[in-house]
């Protein structure tokens, strides 16, 4: 004990009572509401409460007064990280993997933290080019709304070691008595997940693995099997074939390897004086597609009417080829012409078929081996590894589970709740077993009726590979340590098999004992393992020869079962897809994509049932009817022109029900209709609900009103004149003066050439902006106000009759004009012209006129209605500290009241001149890419510098097929566009 | 001088100058009638509905307005078009009439001079409040600053801020010294002390000596000079704001003109209404007479002919300038398109109603005059609505074509002025002559001389 010290001897003597209040005015155990409340009631209060009210007072004016500017916080670090320079951008490679979706990547981090997704250019099948699904995905890791923030046993947190020992005994218990667990998986495209899952297998006797797949293509894969006896997914060469036909395939947006096609098809029907040849495109489809979209002839068809097509073409394409027809019914369509011209395209020709039904796709497999596209337009080197699974292990399990046959489900990956048509069957055999655990890391409807939540990472977190092609291997790694209380699957299941070792280690160990022999360019195990996750990619030559051969006596099979689905016609029938947006809806709760305007209806939050204008007269709709389809689904209907009559297409995706606040109960859950898991069936019933809905759309003008906004020719015409189509911009340009002397650039002069025949529409280049320009979300509500915040939109206008119209798009950014309207408007020279050609906005000047929003032509120019960046009644994701991370830092966030848009990603410019500058040396064509033309998977946008003559866009201004938009204006934009070049049949 | 055979009486009745002052001070001296407190109320509740669309911009944004991405100027425009147009009358009548030297505005002057400078401040508060950030409103004005920021003096906007404030501030003066004489002479009659103090103050010293009316008329006239070429320019510069642009529909040279003319019409319809509502809560017949109306009357037939001409031009340039986008937006969109409605509302409301004025007995029914003065009003309201929103909603590029209705946000703030208007109307009624007292005196004192005359001719 201390010694004491006394002053007095009062203070000596005083008692312990005493001593024990002065302990107590200490204020150790009084908080200031007691010392408030004996002020109330008269007690006498020391001197001392008395300093310490005016101190808490005095403190909380000044906390008060400080929360005029928020307090940022900022914690340096302890121990720098040697690698780590704040401010500056790394880039890691990995892997965007969500189902069937797959796409190399590389994840720019900032400080730490992934803030943008790009394409990985080392990838042979991506080749750098992304989707919007794959640009939105670096929002879901922040989605704090959605995620599983840990382990959850019946809805209650709980601890990952308790869930261990819990879930080990039981299954267990389970595999002792010799009972059925069942892990119900997609297609997995991880090689070394595929692999510990047959060792988890053997660990637990009893597991069975169950690959079930929302989006299917073993129809695809057992057409081969049948035909070929090779159970592959060939590989598609769109850029080797001349004649493309289509049969319902949506291969630019959502089929089987997407990114891939849209840049392979974009690559042959680029023009150019040197090749001034494209391919032929033929699309018979119901919906109007982004494929359909870009084809010189579209033909919409109802399903069946497009099976009985295929058919006709089959049996047209086998007389010629000297083989056995099927027995086609005469159809309205001159098949015959089209199946000569497939044959006389021997080996260059191509007919691809989106249906998931292996017998139509046997279809399409013989004309293509008739018409010589096997070995040439189709390769078998390199099949697909996705759609490895069928339905029938999943619907047996479903009876079994419903039997109580099934002791334990796992769920990894998989949503048949929301996904199969059954939906209370999944439940109801769900809730029979003992054992139900979902991996899901975001909110979705299986898991809500689990057992266990024991959340995955995001894939930005997680270790991982994937095998999309046979030999073409990449890898995943995390960005960031787990943002909650999170477990990789794998290693959920390395703990359960008692390992030690984590998935990186087991996965480390894999590439290099599995993948490095396959390779003779590293030797040594560790630098192969660091040198192939720096690429992200490992691709090794195929080897391995795929036996074709070509069984036609299996076509004979077929007959009955396609002319049952031809007979099936109906009056009215429907064709479901996955949308461009969501696809399967796995990101529903993704508000960037959910606010994604539908290139082809430019509606955004909402699926709808599209019905053709005549269609829709016959049957009594109007725009905006809710109805409920079949009983199962209620979507408003739009009228769409292009869409086949007597059908009604409808997207997948929506009408999620429990997967956070952007998704849940947007449009309908078309899934529900899917009870034949063909994506197309009859209408049988269908009945408006009452109501009227009103379209969350970004345009609502579809017509061009004759005026030389997308300027089209065909390419005959383009073969005679290269400026087919384009004679108006010879004609501005002779006539064309000014009073003023010519501006001069000195050091650069930005521009954008935008390839109208290269762009597919696909809206990847708008997220991609949205992404690195932390472009606000801003809710349906607002969107239907018009004031959508993107600073790059695709318009699409019609041409032609509305049954079946031309369709074009055109992607429309600021124009950055070197006589800009906006610029000379603004009263207080908030927007100005940088040296370098760039419209600039000085975001801190502007007060907020709006009278550079009017007098923008191109209207490209949009303002700050609201505090859209931080208040919740307009977005979810960035108004949280967690949500606001995906923030691009070096880009302001916009505040009320201020009017923005394309800045020609000047933050990426910069950022290019300073490292150019750093070494001394020029910069390269080419070094600087604004995030719409990095992201676009068909190269339609090029960037460059018109002050070097050796640039990319310094040539292509000089095509004869470029000119400016209201280039009589004379507003001399920055941005070209070449002509839209179709090439029909004469 | 004067002829009596054309001439017609401008003051009515043989009356003293003390009758005279009796009778225009009246609406100052007596308790303010029971209508008077119904106005107030109502324009304190339309105030009270402009607050709440105040706050509600201020607070929230310009989001709880109509406005959209193509549309970004809407109600608060065309309302701030339609009260600087209505606050052109004041000043013109003061000017032009005194320029042309027609006495007969004598007796509405003081009136209309209120009337601009309550519509002119009710115009001010657009551009104040249609800004994304007004609280950094002060950016707009040429101040030296350490971050050696300036304006951009190609920008209309910027000419607009000088035009407006510098009209103002020149209106309120012409109106202010306007009035000095007649505050003094309330000053020396008012029993009550404050007012006496108060009028007194703000007649700042007058003592009606001949000196000091030398120098008023001094002042007036120097006034008068500096106001006539600022009454051309606030409203040609607010034209420029469309001029200047590259819409169609908006980039014409006519616009000046052709709003200067619109602003006098309109300004001159509105003067009507009220002058027809002041006369008969005041009894002011012998003052602003059937006369006075039937002039006012006869501008505005003329003003018509003009809009019409602006109006016909204006198509006509159109199609002879075979542009796809001024023929598409003034034959399409305004003439048979989305717009049309409005378009033939302000087609027949401008050009073609008031053309009953050709008839005389349309010019001396009170009720026809008051009618149609109300019609002009709401067809020149209709005619910045076309020429805003039409060209904005459908422009260039038909992708970004929009529709564009306002919300009560938008409709609150234009109550709100209202408001505004009628309270300082009201309130200029109850303290300050309506009728200019110092000018109907002479102007009386030459009508009595002119019958003297006539009489003495007689005998």
């Amino acid at each position: 004990m201390e010694k004491k010290y006394w002053k007095s001897l009062n203070e000596l003597q005083i008692t312990e009572q005493q001593q024990a209040d002065l302990h107590a005015e200490d204020g150790q155990d009084r908080s200031m509401v007691e010392i408030l409340a004996d002020e109330a009631n008269n007690k006498s209060s020391s001197r001392r409460d008395f300093l310490k009210w005016c101190g808490i007072s005095f403190v909380s004016a000044t906390v008060l007064s400080a929360c005029e500017n928020p307090v940022k916080k900022a914690i340096p670090y302890l121990n720098q990280p040697e690698t780590l320079v704040p401010g500056k951008a790394s880039y890691y490679a990995s892997t965007y993997l969500n189902g069937n979706e797959y796409c190399p990547v590389l994840v720019k981090s900032r400080d730490g933290r992934p803030i943008k997704i790009e394409g990985n250019t080392l990838s042979g099948i991506t080749k750098g080019g992304t989707s919007a699904r794959v640009q939105a995905s670096v929002l879901s890791l922040y989605d704090t709304g959605a995620r599983y923030k840990t382990a959850l046993k019946n809805g209650e947190e709980t601890e990952w070691a308790e869930v261990d020992t819990n879930i080990v005994e039981k299954l267990k218990e389970i595999s002792d008595r010799g009972g059925r667990i069942a892990l119900v998986t997609p297609t997995l495209l991880s090689p070394s997940s595929k692999a510990l899952i047959e060792e988890f297998k053997s660990t637990f006797a009893g597991v069975e693995v169950i690959a079930w797949d929302a989006i299917p293509y073993h129809g695809l894969r057992k057409a081969h099997e049948n035909l070929f006896g090779n159970a592959i997914i060939p590989d598609y060469r769109f850029d080797k074939a001349e004649l493309i036909v289509g049969f319902g395939c949506d291969f630019l947006a959502t089929w089987l390897s997407p990114v891939e096609f849209a840049g392979h098809y974009a690559e042959r029907r680029r023009l150019s004086q040197e090749k001034p040849e494209m391919s032929r495109h033929i699309q018979f489809e119901s919906m109007l597609s982004l494929t359909g979209a870009s084809a010189d002839e579209r033909v919409p068809v109802k399903p069946t009417e497009e099976l009985k097509i295929l058919l006709a073409l089959h049996d047209q394409v086998a007389a010629l080829a000297g083989q056995a027809g099927i027995g086609a019914a005469s159809v309205d369509y001159d098949v015959e012409s089209l199946a000569r011209q497939l044959m006389e395209n021997q080996g260059k020709a191509l007919v691809v078929s989106g249906s998931s039904q292996a017998e139509v796709q046997m279809l399409a497999a013989a004309i293509n081996q008739m018409c010589g596209a096997y070995g040439t337009t189709i390769e078998t080197t390199t099949p697909l590894m996705i759609g490895m699974a069928g339905d029938n292990a999943f619907d047996n399990l479903l009876n079994d589970m419903n039997q109580g046959n099934v002791d334990a489900v796992m769920f990894y990956h998989t949503n048949p709740v929301y996904h199969h048509a059954a939906t209370e069957k999944v439940i109801s055999g769900i809730e029979k077993t003992t054992l139900s655990i979902s991996f899901a890391s975001t909110k979705d409807e299986t898991a809500k009726v689990c057992q266990y939540i024991l959340p995955d990472h995001h894939y930005l977190e997680s270790w991982g590979d994937a095998e999309f092609k046979s030999g073409h291997y990449s890898l995943l790694q995390p960005l960031i340590q787990p943002l909650f209380k999170t477990r990789q699957f794998q290693d959920t299941l390395l703990a359960w098999m008692g390992k030690d070792s984590d998935f990186h280690a087991y996965l480390k160990n894999r590439w290099q004992n599995n993948l490095m022999p396959l390779q003779s360019e590293f030797n040594e195990a560790e630098i192969f393992w660091i040198k192939s996750l720096q690429a992200g990619v490992l691709e090794i030559q195929p080897n391995r020869g795929q036996a074709m051969n070509f069984n036609p006596a299996a076509l004979s099979e077929i007959a009955g079962k396609i002319n049952n689905r031809i007979a099936s016609a109906a009056e009215l029938e429907f064709v479901i897809y996955p949308s461009l947006s969501l696809a399967d809806g796995h990101d529903a709760n993704n508000p960037w994509l959910q606010e994604l305007p539908d290139p082809i209806t430019s509606v955004c939050w909402d699926n709808f049932a599209a019905v053709s204008p005549a269609t829709a007269t016959s049957l009594g709709l109007a725009e905006g009817d809710l109805i409920r389809i079949n009983e199962k689904t209620r979507v408003p209907v739009l009228i769409q022109p292009g869409v086949a009559a007597g059908c009604m297409s409808i997207a997948l995706g929506y009408g999620r029900t429990h997967a956070g606040i952007s998704a849940d109960e947007r449009g309908g859950n078309a899934f529900l209709l899917n009870t034949n898991r063909l994506f197309s069936g009859e209408v049988s019933n269908w009945e408006k609900v009452g109501g009227k809905h009103e379209f969350a759309r970004t345009q609502t003008h579809f017509s061009m009103e004759g005026r030389a906004i997308v300027r089209e020719s065909t390419l005959d015409k383009y073969q005679q004149d290269p400026a087919a189509g384009n004679e108006l911009h010879k004609y501005h340009e002779k006539h064309k003066t000014t009073l003023y002397p010519a501006q001069e650039f000195e050091g650069h002069h930005w521009a954008l050439m935008v390839d109208l025949n290269a762009c597919t529409g696909c809206s990847t280049c708008v997220i991609a902006c949205q992404s690195e320009n932390n472009i606000p979300v801003i809710g349906k509500d607002q969107v239907r106000r018009r004031r959508i915040m993107h600073w790059m939109r695709i318009d699409r206008y019609y041409t032609g009759e509305a049954e079946n119209p031309g369709v074009v798009f055109q992607p429309l950014m600021c124009q950055h004009c070197d006589h800009a309207p906006c610029e000379n408007v603004c009263p207080v020279a908030a927007t100005t012209h940088s040296q370098e050609g760039i419209n600039q906005i000085t975001y801190n000047r502007c007060v907020g006129t709006k009278y550079c929003i009017n007098n923008c032509p191109y209207k490209v120019r949009r303002f700050n209605w609201y505090e859209f960046a931080t208040k919740e009644e307009f977005n979810t994701h960035t108004t949280t500290d967690l949500g606001r991370m995906v923030l691009n830092p070096d880009v302001t966030v916009r505040e009320r009241g201020v009017v923005e848009k394309c800045s020609f990603c000047v933050q990426r410019i910069q950022e290019a001149k300073l490292t150019a500058k750093n070494e001394r040396r020029l910069l390269n064509d080419g070094e600087v890419k604004p995030a719409c033309a990095q992201a676009c998977p068909s190269n339609a946008l090029v960037f460059g510098d018109l002050n070097d003559p050796e640039s990319k866009v310094s040539k292509l201004i000089k095509d004869p097929r470029n000119y400016h938009l209201l280039e009589e204006l004379h507003t001399l934009p920055s941005v070209g566009y070449l002509t839209k070049i179709r090439n029909p049949r004469t | 001088m004067i002829n009596n055979k054309i001439r017609y009486a401008l003051v009515k009745g043989d009356k003293t100058y003390g009758q005279i002052t009796d009778e225009l001070l009246l609406n100052v001296e007596q308790k303010p009638p029971l209508w008077w407190f119904a106005g107030m109320t109502i324009g304190t509740i339309l105030l009270a509905i402009g607050g709440w669309a105040f706050y509600m911009s201020l607070s929230q944004g310009l989001g709880t307005w109509g406005l959209t991405n193509s549309v970004a100027w809407g109600w608060d425009i065309i309302n701030f078009v339609w009260w600087i147009g209505i606050g052109h009358a004041g000043t013109a009548f003061t000017i032009f009439f005194l320029v042309f030297r027609q006495k007969w505005a004598g007796s509405i002057n003081r009136s209309a001079e209120a009337m601009t400078v309550f519509a002119v401040m009710c115009a001010g508060l657009f551009p104040l409040i249609h800004m994304g950030r007004p609280w950094l409103a002060f950016f707009i004005l040429p101040y030296p600053n350490t971050r050696l920021l300036w304006l951009n003096f190609n920008s209309p906007l910027f000419w607009d801020v000088l035009a407006i404030s510098t009209y103002l501030i020149t209106s309120i003066m012409l109106w202010y010294m306007g009035m000095v004489p007649d505050l003094a002479t309330i000053a020396q009659r008012t029993k009550n002390k404050v007012g006496k103090f108060l009028y007194g103050m703000f007649s700042l010293g007058w003592n009606g000596s001949l000196y000091t009316y030398s120098r008023y008329e001094t002042l007036m006239k120097i006034l008068g000079g500096l106001a006539a070429p600022l009454v051309i320019s606030v409203h040609t510069i607010v034209a420029l704001d469309f001029a200047v642009s590259v819409l169609p529909g908006w980039h014409a040279t006519i616009l000046p003109p052709y709003f200067f003319v619109g602003a006098i019409f309109s300004g001159f319809a509105m003067v009507l209404t009220l002058m027809i509502l002041f006369r008969k809560a005041f009894n002011l017949y012998d003052y602003i007479t059937e006369k006075h109306l039937d002039n006012i009357a006869h501008v505005l037939k003329f003003g018509s002919l003009i809009i019409g001409l602006a109006y016909v031009t204006e198509l006509f340039t159109a199609w002879y300038s075979g542009v796809d986008y001024e023929i598409y937006t003034f034959f399409r969109a305004r003439a048979t398109g989305s717009f049309s409605v409005a378009f033939w509302i302000m087609f027949v409301f401008n050009a073609v109603i008031p053309q009953l004025f050709w008839f005389n007995k349309a010019r001396k029914n009170l009720i026809i005059l008051f009618l149609i003065s109300i019609v002009i009003n709401i067809g020149m309201w209709f005619e910045r609505y076309i020429i805003l929103v039409s060209s904005l909603a459908e422009d260039f590029l038909p992708s970004s074509w929009t529709h564009y209705s306002p919300t009560m946000v938008d409709i609150g703030i234009y109550l709100g002025t209202f408001g505004l208007f009628t309270c300082g109307m009201l309130m200029f009624v109850r303290y300050i002559p309506i009728v200019a007292v110092n000018e109907v005196k002479p102007i009386a004192r030459a009508e009595k001389l002119r019958k003297q005359k006539a009489q003495d001719h007689e005998h």
